[in-house]
């Protein structure tokens, strides 16, 4: 400590500065800093019931409870035994302590299967297997490949050269490709050496703890010498050592310090809409209530000042209590009594039907992927209803949309196009997967994986047709593919970017095996025969030359180009020789094009030795220049590459998840609309865009914004907005303020003609986004039908997301599978993730998951919606059933005093909502369905009404309650007037106070169940059951409960003896039944009749004609694939930007020996030979599974040039 | 968060290279989980819904005549013997009521019957304005110590408070309800045609609930002798005797005395009648009540002037539907109306406007 000069003692509550020492615990003690035991547990034991009772009562609903379980203690206001509200308390608060009691034992479970997690721990010199949890700031450990970082580590030594160690950070970023992380010399050279590292004491001043990954400042001292740290030298808890024998490090941060805990933050509670709107509804029930009360009160003041004054002689009030006094007490015995407007259970039912909703959606086979064996999941039980009232869609594209998965499909040689197959007559067929296969087995290095339909290709390539020959010859050299070949004839490409992939495997499968290459060679296998050439020179890729070529020496001595590119790009340099190729060729490549295929053009020319070894001699001067020499080089590429001879074309796909053209099309019928947020470029994005059909041929224009600088941006902005609608900008775009709440303004939906399309590019979206901007933008992008943001960061995809949600009032969700989603999926309203592609990143924050983008037509069409009507349905229902049950004691107030007499039993209003109406409400909101699934996709506009709102609203609500006003009138009023002076058909009593809240009670319970029925469009058993059932129960158990037994038993609380048996065994009761069952219920059927017949909505619509059609609907047309006539060109396929040309001629890449113990590397759930880099597949980070995998990833020599490049990172 | 996704990747599925996989999560396919349970689905057609109503009409009006021609032939008397008017008898006793006074006032009222009432008649007194559904009243019972329980009859319950105990004793019947039993005597008489009273039997047993009087209401002990059973407990404050002494009939003393029981059931409205004495029918020659003369003697202890109180004595006969009451006949006779009606409007919006649901103009 000394040595900095601080006194500790100075350290105050919020850390500064690190400080620690390595190999010193007590010194490093006296900080207490975090050890790196992590607890997400919230409760342990003894805990658990207070604060979770704490917890729940501070749920608005609870505490209201609470409150009037008290007012109920005292006697003089309660009107309600306490049972009436400690049963349904308890109830509530047992079921939901219960399920944050699982939740919390998980959390344990998953705690203390990390915190016992072993790593090697050097203490005492010599080195102990300890538990993660017991390590320590200041510790050093030791790492070995494959293990999980442990906790945030300074990087002392590994068993690489040069102290290098490589990491994956799939778990931190959800980035899979390798990362490589280098000690400083000075510790590094104590190598594995245990004394020399026990006796290490270096001392390490750093930032405090926080959560940016990717930077670290710091400094260690070590023997007097002062060195800086930085990112580079530090290893993250959550990364994974891999290709690393063993590595040290020293603890710098642990358990909750350590950046990846920082990082998760608090999710933010998603809530839904309706959520939304209940919380202000059950606000406005409490006014009402707090309404209803004050006029009771008032009432009971007259009442005690006309009569009640007088009738002390036989209901003498109570000491102290005048009139006012009464009055206030009244309000509260009301207040108790009118409780059962804000329904305690409603909140636990709301939750049982959303858990019930997520089951099926857990359950669904339809959303189940067998390939990968994944069935959806709906990680949030919550958010159900939402999914049938989603209104825009953000999309991620590859892994979403795309496989990521390049085919070759077609190409063009010559002028003649291979790969579509045709039956004898001539008919173009459809290609699936029983369409027979080119047989490879001529071809002993064949990739068995890749699949090619067309025969003739094959055919020309065994009668040696030149050209065939030539094209196939271009693809195996003029690229930067690496390849590797473990055992003979087993060989494993690594592609820069997946499309060179396939196209080097194409050549490969078709006899042109790409074997091996050097700096100065590469080596082929052409037809059997191994021929190696001599690469002279790589004309690398990049962005504005759309096009690489290569200059090859063949065995025979002969000079050649070979050059692949963009069309346009290589049509400008062809020979004119070419020309009447070339038209041939551009018909190709319109076919491909419409066909959303990713084309280039290949072309080649034989050189001259004389020119090139003067060209290679200027090349070799400008490659060395120190002025321009990107510029010169261009000069120079751009010189040699011309005139050359066109080849052909190839076609490859950008294989698209399956079925997604036909689910964007199902959800754009569904008014949805849906952005395509992605991380690639714009021509890549656009392409993918036709391909799925968002953007269209037809569509009237589509809008590239792609500027530079802010003033542009806007200008090109306003520019579209006036395309569109002339005179836009003037209009009023806010919906009228709003009276409740303060609201950030809402920007109305608006009406466009015609159909648009807007590609954004990313840094001027960025430009969009900013304050002053997005109204513009958003009015705009709203305006069209498809937008695609392309070169978007992750986090303007949350601010795009963002943006909507903030001005629109729409529900929004987004899909992606990647670690870059992650911020969007976390700010949508709903998020989806795309399971069992990349990483787990994306599926852990999303509320939904499964395994193909095609799912989310189901998701929401069917159970979205779904789960929309029934969630409204049930609280139409559910609001109705207990406003008519509560406003009875209204209407009664008057006739009694109001005195806060019950008009029912009081077990009847203990049991009313939780065993007499629960579970019939409960099933209908579990089985409700208007239609079945095939006519919800049928008839994709059946989802309109859940994005406007229609079921439930505050409208709706108000129609609840006054069908309850008029429910409750008739169920007062008609027993009121037929028991009225009445008696038993024997001259007895049946107007006593008993047998009328028997009748009253009877009367609303038939109502409601019949009503239910009326509301209940989808009748199974189990709904008979639980309607029939709950009918049953409530006579079981008004019967048992007024019987002589109970009555004995406990006289005092149950007084009802015999009221059942003697009022309903009179006819005029039943009659009194009937007709109060009637007259609740045919108004309600009229209107709905009504309404059918003058304004009949969608649903009624579909289900007249699902009553017509009788039958289960036709199956839906298989759609045919869809094919557009466009005379659109796709741009250049490759998805990088940079090629490798300067790797692949260089002399300077790392080499390393192959590590002996993997074994072969078969790549997983890929059709070509390929390992796939950037984004790689199967990455599991689960401990066990991990460590126990029986490859390792190779470093290839490509990876290593990674390391090399991106080590400044 | 993160930490507990450790967990949530634990159990996914473990892909084995090149092989299957090794559990198979594909959901079972039952119908109840893929959400296709058979079911019916009605929807209001015209085929149902006119129909319906058509039949509910049709089934309710000839109900309702029925219960209207029932209502109509039950014969009512009613008196009111308040005496709030100075013309009335009893508007002396009325007047001169006091809780303490030890000499009965009584009153007659004559009346007579225009039409013969025949087989049994129910007399009941009726009182208006009086709040038995008060929560405070209804409430200020002990049902326990109405069922014979001994410790509640010498602790009656809170409920019954201030009528729980009388000077330290404890009230039996303790509460509010029992303390203002009606206590007024009604005595009916036949003036013949010639001028000489006859008193007229009144049945004072079978007026009230069997379950009540045989279940609810017990007396305490297994005591024969309800003096010594009720020893220790005083009379509500209001009562004259004590509740051993109502009446002389071992059956129909104490708490299971039926006046008792009739009044300790609460009535649910202001309004309300009880069954007072019964007429029993004595021939199939003659008629319970002829037409005629009556006086009605009535020993007025009750007094309900102060909160504008009604006070009536009902002689009515019964149906198989119970007493009069004529609206449960215009309702049923109404509400089929209204039912046939609607049923015709809506046959005719329906044949006017329904072609408009048909399904050709659902968008897509």
């Amino acid at each position: 400590m000394t040595l900095f000069g601080l006194d500790c003692a100075k350290k105050k509550e919020r850390e500064l500065e690190r400080k620690l020492r390595a190999n010193d615990r007590e010194h490093n003690l006296s900080f207490r800093y975090a050890t790196n035991a992590i607890k997400t547990s919230k409760y342990n034991a003894f805990t658990f019931l207070p604060l979770n009772l704490f917890e729940q009562f501070q749920r608005i609903a609870n505490a209201y409870f609470l409150i009037l379980l008290l007012l109920q203690v005292i006697p003089a206001i309660s009107s309600l035994s306490w049972f009436t509200t400690v049963v349904p308390l308890v109830l509530v608060l047992s079921v939901t302590a219960a399920k944050d009691a699982t939740d919390d034992i998980n959390r344990h479970r998953s705690d203390n299967q990390v915190n016992n997690r072993k790593v090697t721990v050097l203490m005492d010199g010599e080195l102990r297997s300890e538990k993660w949890m017991s390590v320590q700031v200041g510790d050093i450990i030791k790492l070995e490949n494959n293990q999980f970082v442990t906790a945030d580590l300074l990087l002392l030594s590994s068993s690489e050269p040069l102290n290098l160690v490589y990491i994956e950070t799939a778990e931190l970023d959800g980035e899979t490709n390798l990362k490589v992380k280098q000690a400083l010399t000075v510790t590094g050279d104590m190598g594995d050496k245990i004394h020399s590292l026990a006796a290490f004491n270096g001392e390490v001043r750093c930032e405090p703890p926080n959560n940016r990954l990717d930077r670290f400042t710091g400094t260690l001292t070590n023997a007097g010498q002062k060195y800086s740290l930085d990112n580079n030298k530090i290893l993250l808890r959550g990364c994974t050592l891999r290709n690393t024998e063993w590595c040290f490090g020293l603890v710098l941060f642990g358990g909750p310090e350590t950046k990846l805990m920082q990082n998760c933050g608090k999710t933010t509670f998603k809530r839904t809409s309706i959520d939304r709107l209940m919380n202000v509804l059950v606000l406005c029930i409490f006014g009402f209530l707090a309404f209803m009360c004050m006029i009771l009160a008032i009432g009971n003041r007259i009442w005690e000042q006309r009569w009640g004054s007088e009738f002390t002689a036989f209901l003498p009030r109570q000491d102290g209590v005048d009139t006012p006094f009464s009055s206030f007490l009244t309000f509260w015995s009301y207040v108790i009594i009118l409780n059962t407007v804000v329904p305690i259970s409603l909140y636990v039912s709301v939750e049982v039907i959303r858990l019930g909703n997520s089951f099926y959606i857990d359950w669904d086979r339809k959303m189940y992927h067998a390939r990968s064996d994944t069935p959806a999941k709906a990680r949030t039980t919550t958010l159900n209803e939402e999914l049938g009232q989603i209104k825009y869609i953000f999309s991620d594209k590859t892994g979403t949309l795309t496989q990521n998965i390049m085919i070759f499909n077609k190409c063009s040689i010559n002028g003649k196009c291979y790969g579509d197959v045709f039956d004898y007559t001539g008919q173009r067929l459809e290609i699936n997967e029983h369409t027979e296969t080119v047989d490879w087995s001529f071809n002993p290095l064949a990739d068995h994986q890749f699949s090619f339909h067309d025969h003739s290709l094959v055919e020309a390539v065994k009668l040696e047709n030149v050209e065939v020959h030539s094209f196939f010859r271009t693809l195996a050299l003029c690229h930067t593919v690496m390849a590797e070949e473990k055992t003979e004839g087993e060989l494993l490409y690594q592609a820069q970017s997946p499309d060179e992939g396939a196209l080097v495997t194409a050549a490969r499968n078709f006899g042109f095996v790409f074997r091996s290459r050097t700096p100065e060679s590469v080596t082929i296998v052409e037809m059997g025969k191994q021929r190696s050439y001599e690469l002279l020179a790589i004309l690398d890729f990049n962005n504005v030359r759309k096009r690489m070529s290569v200059i090859v020496r063949s065995p025979e001595g002969k000079l050649c180009l070979y050059c692949k590119g963009a069309d346009t790009m290589v049509y400008e340099r062809l020979d004119q020789s070419c020309t009447k190729l070339m038209d041939v060729t551009t018909e190709h490549l319109n076919e491909y094009a419409g066909e959303g295929l990713r084309t280039l053009a290949l072309a080649y020319k034989d050189l001259d030795e004389e020119y090139f070894s003067r060209w290679k001699q200027r090349h070799h001067e400008a490659s060395t220049a120190l002025e321009d020499r990107e510029d010169k080089l261009d000069l120079l590429y751009e010189e040699i590459e011309k005139d050359l001879v066109l080849l052909g074309a190839t076609a490859i796909e950008d294989k698209l998840q399956d079925g997604v053209p036909q689910t964007i099309e199902q959800l754009a019928k569904a008014d949805i609309k849906i952005w395509v947020l992605t991380g690639d470029k714009q021509e890549t994005a656009e392409n993918i865009g036709y391909s799925c059909n968002m953007l269209r041929e037809e569509m009237n224009d589509i809008f590239i914004v792609s500027a530079n600088n802010p003033d542009d941006v806007r200008q090109e902005l306003r520019n579209v907005l006036s395309t569109m609608k002339p005179g836009a900008e003037e209009e009023a775009i806010f919906m009228p303020e709003r009276t409740l709440g303060n609201k950030p303004k809402v920007v109305r939906d608006e009406e466009v003609n015609g159909e648009y399309g807007l590609v954004i590019n990313g840094h001027s979206l960025a430009y969009a986004l900013e304050h002053s901007m997005e109204l513009l933008f958003l009015r705009t992008a709203c305006l069209c039908k498809t937008v695609i943001c392309c070169r978007v960061t992750p986090l303007q995809k949350a601010q795009v997301v963002e943006l909507v949600k903030k001005y629109k009032q729409a529900v929004t969700l987004a899909i992606g599978d990647g670690a870059n989603d992650v911020s969007m999926i976390k700010a949508a309203h709903i998020g989806v993730g795309i399971s069992g592609q990349e990483g787990m990143q994306a599926v852990l924050s999303s509320d939904y998951s499964f395994a193909q983008f095609r799912f989310l037509e189901r998701l929401l069409l069917v159970h979205g919606r779904w789960s929309y009507l029934r969630m409204c349905k049930f609280l139409r229902y559910f609001f109705y059933k207990n406003f008519t049950f509560t406003f009875v004691h209204f209407w009664y107030a008057f006739f009694c005093g109001f005195s806060a007499q019950t008009v029912y039993d009081e077990w009847f209003i203990t049991l009313y909502n939780l065993v007499y109406t629960a579970l019939p409400v409960l099933g209908m909101s579990l089985f409700d369905q208007d239609v079945n699934d095939m006519w919800s996709f049928q008839h994709p506009s059946l989802y309109v009404p859940g994005q406007l709102n229609q079921y439930f609203s505050k409208t709706a609500f108000f129609k609840c309650a006054l069908h309850s006003v008029y429910s409750s009138v008739v169920l007062f009023f008609i027993p009121y007037a037929a028991m009225y002076d009445t008696v038993r058909d024997d001259g007895r009593d049946i107007a006593d106070y008993q047998s009328f809240a028997l009748l009253a009670q009877t009367c609303l319970v038939i109502t409601v169940c019949i009503q239910l029925c009326l509301d209940m469009s989808y009748w199974t058993a189990v709904n008979q059951f639980f309607v029939w059932g709950s009918l049953a129960m409530y006579f079981a158990v008004t019967f048992s409960m007024y019987s002589n037994g109970t009555h004995i038993t406990f006289p005092a609380s149950f007084p009802f003896i015999g009221t059942a048996r003697n009022s309903l065994n009179q006819p005029n009761v039943w009659l009194t039944i009937l007709l109060t069952s009637i007259l609740c219920v045919l108004p309600v059927v009229a209107y709905r009749f009504l309404l059918i017949q003058l304004r009949p909505t969608i649903n009624d619509k579909v289900m007249f004609k699902v009553r017509q059609a009788k039958a289960t609907p036709p199956l839906p047309a298989r759609r045919a694939r869809m094919r557009r006539t466009s005379s659109r060109r796709s741009g250049y396929a490759f998805s990088h930007a940079q090629g490798y040309g300067d790797l692949v001629t260089s002399n300077h890449f790392l080499r390393r020996p192959a590590i002996t113990r993997s074994t072969a590397f078969t790549p997983l759930g890929r059709t070509t030979g390929f390992s796939p880099m950037g984004r790689s597949a199967g990455y599991s980070p689960t401990g066990n599974a991990l460590n126990s995998r029986p490859q390792e990833v190779e470093v290839t020599s490509l990876q290593m040039y990674r390391m090399v490049r991106d080590s400044a990172f | 968060m993160m930490a507990s996704s450790y967990n949530a990747k634990e159990d996914g599925h473990v892909t084995v290279p090149g092989g299957g996989t090794i559990q198979n999560k594909k959901p079972d396919n039952t119908a109840f989980k893929q959400q296709r349970l058979p079911a019916w689905q009605p929807i209001l057609t015209a085929g149902t819904v006119l129909p319906a109503f058509f039949v509910i009409g049709l089934i309710f009006i000839p109900i309702g005549i029925g219960l209207y021609v029932t209502s109509n032939n039950i014969k009512e008397f009613e008196i009111d013997y308040t005496g709030t008017d100075m013309s009335s008898p009893c508007f002396n006793c009325s007047q001169s009521f006091s809780w303490n006074s030890t000499r009965p006032c009584t009153c007659a009222l004559p009346f007579s019957l225009e039409q013969p009432f025949e087989s049994n008649v129910f007399m009941y007194y009726g009182l208006s304005n009086f709040y038995q559904n008060h929560r405070r009243y209804v409430k200020s019972r002990d049902d326990s110590q109405l069922n014979g329980d001994t410790t509640s009859l010498m602790n009656p319950s809170k409920e019954c408070e201030p009528y729980a105990r009388n000077e330290k004793m404890p009230i039996a019947p303790c509460g509010a309800i029992a303390n203002s039993m009606f206590n007024d005597t009604l005595d009916l008489y036949y003036i013949d045609p010639n001028g000489t009273r006859i008193q007229i039997p009144l049945m004072k047993k079978g007026i009230a609930w069997w379950t009540d009087k045989h279940v609810k209401f017990r007396n305490p002990g297994g005591n024969p002798n309800l003096t010594s059973a009720f020893q220790g407990t005083t009379k509500p404050i209001n009562w004259r005797k004590p509740v051993y002494e109502l009446d002389t009939d071992a059956e129909n003393n104490g708490f299971i005395n039926e006046d008792f029981i009739v009044w300790m059931r609460t009535a649910a409205l202001p309004t309300f009648r009880k069954l007072y004495r019964i007429i029993q029918k004595k021939n199939n020659m003659t008629p319970t009540l002829p037409r005629g003369n009556y006086t009605l003697e009535v020993t007025y202890n009750y007094p309900v002037r102060s909160f504008e109180g009604r006070k009536r004595v009902i002689l009515s006969t019964i149906s198989w539907m119970g007493g009069k009451n004529p609206f449960l006949g215009i309702a049923y006779i109404t509400v089929g109306s209204v039912c046939f009606f609607l049923g015709v409007v809506l046959l005719i919006i329906h044949h006017k406007y329904g072609s408009r649901n048909n399904t050709a103009d659902i968008p897509n």
